[in-house]
């Protein structure tokens, strides 16, 4: 194992962290403002993707796929937070499940039923196609590009919960919310504000990872799995704390890939390090939220409630 | 819901038909089960279409019996099919069920089916347990064992003489397989295997440790929708063209259409390619083109020959249905395959040309399946020896 290569895995991990960061920021304060349980982000996810990709390839304009990716995210949420989410607030999570759940089964049907079963395909914008050699690795600049977003996207969502009156009113709605309310503050603006930002974040991801997925009824579901543990991980309703979760998530996920089979290598015979290589590297990142759990579990960086 | 009126409706006038005329002019039924829907579901739609497309230009006809072909969607679910098998059998009586998209569903309807005493023309899925020890009489396959594929680009990596070559494919048993399936050809000791999650989305840690081996070439097996992703990152990561990019079932006539560009340069196995020089292949691409707007898969040619294969068979039997006579028949395997020679092995799996078949420009300017020679020529499957028939 070479530095170089340790470098290009770790900008891979990178990669995959902002793209997970972008996803958990919006679900995390949903989450944790309005104890809301969202399994259907990421459907809001994919309809990014299929707006991004549709748009894309009628215009054949990257700003205009990601104007439709990310607006098309934000209303689409906010339809949801009208139509399914308001009315249950007040039940119990169970019942947030049972709808969301219910979210996802209608949305994939939905693009089904919309754009056909067999997956689209978006193109990477010229501009941003080929590939830069790093110590003598090909690492693909559109890469860098979904890098760069995710960090914007995490630098916009740092300004504006930590220096706006709305900022300031999400940290609190996400301490106190029946306080908040008190005092006179209209939640249900907030928390329709805070769900469409969520889902326009969630249609960025779409966008962002488009061209280098295949955009397929079903593709927000395996990437949930991995949402839902950054914000275990990162502690319920904290967005700085989804960034950091999902960071370590992305890096550990990608070295686990990279390197665990090698390492086993080592240890145990060939075969049966090429089989069980991928198998533990796919769980090293549920272990990982195991043992946060274990000895905090409120999560590595909670919001401070007391 | 809309089929049933219009099925009691045909069955209705095939019972007329029976009773009213003389037993030669009742349409011999035909059952078609495949995938038909679902992400996987163009791959049955081919072996459909392209079934249809052969009867059609046999003029309505196999064997100069009239056709009536009853079309179930498995929805690639092994216990579904199970079930519309029994559905044709017992309540639509058909004497001959074709199609079959997936190994997983073949292997849950080749026992009921053939046990039955009905004829199985399988037109694509070939694993290997019934290629070998439970090979069947009733069973015939225009299609290939699923080693095959792997087998002959395997043979394709030999003779070019790479050294180090880099095995990847997702962690279940046909990527094991398909894996397993190359090695035994290519016999060389430089290799890397790197097994995925199943249905992984993004391939990034793998392509940079990739490139770091340095490896001479680079043999793969996505299918579906890992293929498009594999595909595309190994093309963003400015690979595909430098390194040769060996594969099998990873792209193919279902997913060409939509990459276009993006996968040129990428060298696959087939047992078929659109551009096979001979009439019969010609006249089949052109009237498919012409009928579905659309370039046949390798499903599509498997289909249609499966389709001129009954036809011949009928022809000899004069449109008798009686067990052992048509069988005989269907072993001469007398028609011209669309993808070259074509005849039966002891295992009732053909013994056929698989090809080189590169994704690269043609005549139009288009991205599309071009033939670049025989690998592997008149090739029997590895388990024939296993089966017990003669």
């Amino acid at each position: 194992m070479t530095w170089s290569l340790f470098f290009i895995q770790l900008l891979n991990g990178l990669q995959l962290g902002v793209l997970l960061f972008m996803l958990s920021a919006g679900l995390t304060l949903v989450f944790g403002i309005m104890s809301f349980v969202n399994l259907a982000h990421g459907c809001l996810y994919m309809m990014g993707a299929y707006f991004a990709a549709t748009v894309y390839g009628a215009t054949d304009s990257f700003l205009a796929a990601g104007v439709a990716a990310v607006v098309g995210g934000g209303v689409l949420a906010a339809l949801v937070e009208r139509v399914v989410a308001r009315p249950l607030y007040s039940r119990d999570h169970l019942d947030h499940v049972l709808a969301t759940f219910g979210l996802i089964l209608f949305f994939n049907e939905l693009a089904r039923w919309i754009w056909g079963a067999s997956p689209m395909y978006m193109n990477v914008p010229p501009a941003l196609s080929g590939t830069i050699e790093i110590f003598g690795v090909m690492y693909p600049k559109y890469r860098f590009a979904i890098i760069s977003v995710g960090l914007l996207a995490a630098l916009g969502c740092y300004l504006l919960i930590a220096k706006t009156r709305v900022g300031m009113l999400i940290r609190a709605g996400s301490l106190n919310p029946t306080m908040v309310a008190a005092l006179g503050v209209n939640i249900r603006l907030l928390n329709a504000l805070v769900f469409s930002l969520g889902g326009a974040l969630a249609g960025l991801a779409g966008l962002m990872g488009s061209p280098i997925l295949s955009v397929q009824p079903g593709m927000g579901e395996p990437v949930l799995i991995l949402v839902m543990i950054v914000i275990v991980i990162g502690g319920i309703g904290s967005v700085q704390g989804a960034f950091y979760a999902a960071l370590m998530v992305g890096v550990i996920d990608t070295a686990g890939r990279a390197f665990l089979p090698l390492l086993l290598r080592e240890f145990i015979d060939r075969s049966s390090a090429q089989a069980a290589g991928p198998a533990i590297a796919s769980m090293l990142t549920c272990m990982f939220m195991a043992a946060v759990l274990a000895l905090r579990p409120q999560g590595l960086f909670p919001v401070k409630n007391q | 819901m809309m089929k049933l009126p219009a099925k009691s409706f045909s069955l209705a006038c095939a019972i007329a038909l029976t009773s009213a005329a003389s037993y030669a002019q009742a349409p011999l039924k035909i059952g078609f089960l495949g995938t038909m829907s679902g992400p996987a579901g163009a791959l049955g739609q081919d072996q459909y279409d392209a079934f249809m497309l052969g009867i059609e230009h046999l003029g309505g006809k196999l064997g100069n019996s009239p056709v009536q072909v009853l079309k179930e969607d498995d929805q690639l679910k092994p216990d579904l099919g199970v079930e519309l098998a029994k559905k044709l059998i017992e309540k639509d009586k058909v004497n001959i069920i074709t199609g079959v998209t997936f190994s997983n569903v073949m292997m849950a309807v080749h026992k009921p089916i053939t046990d039955a005493g009905v004829f199985l023309i399988g037109s694509n899925a070939g694993p290997t347990p019934i290629t070998g020890k439970g090979c069947s009489p009733m069973y015939f396959s225009t299609s290939w064992n699923n080693d095959s594929l792997h087998e002959s680009m395997g043979a394709y990596a030999r003779e070019q003489g790479y050294k180090r070559v880099y095995l990847m494919a997702p962690n279940y048993q046909a990527g094991k397989d398909a894996l397993a399936g190359f090695k035994a050809q290519y016999k060389g000791d430089g290799l890397d295997e790197i097994y995925t999650q199943i249905n992984q989305p993004d391939y990034s840690a793998e392509i940079a440790q990739m490139q770091a081996a340095k490896p001479d070439a680079v043999y793969v097996f996505y299918p579906g929708g890992m293929g498009v992703n594999f595909v595309k990152q190994y093309q963003q990561a400015g690979l595909l063209g430098k390194l040769p990019l060996l594969s099998a079932a990873t792209v193919d006539g279902t997913s060409l259409p939509a990459l276009k560009d993006i996968a040129l340069g990428i060298i696959t196995s087939s047992p078929y390619s659109p551009d096979i020089d001979n009439p019969q292949n010609k006249k089949f691409v052109d009237d498919f083109r012409k009928k579905y707007n659309r370039l046949p898969s390798l499903y599509a040619a498997q289909s249609y020959d499966a389709a001129m294969l009954l036809n011949s068979a009928l022809q000899k039997t004069q449109g008798k249905l009686d067990r052992e006579p048509l069988r005989a028949a269907l072993k001469q395997a007398d028609f011209k395959s669309v993808a070259g020679p074509f005849r039966f092995n002891n295992n009732q799996f053909p013994i056929r040309n698989f090809y080189r078949v590169d994704v690269a420009k043609d005549s139009s300017g288009q991205a599309a399946f071009v033939t670049k020679g025989v690998v592997l020529k008149d090739h029997p499957d590895a388990y024939a020896s296993q089966c017990a028939m003669k």
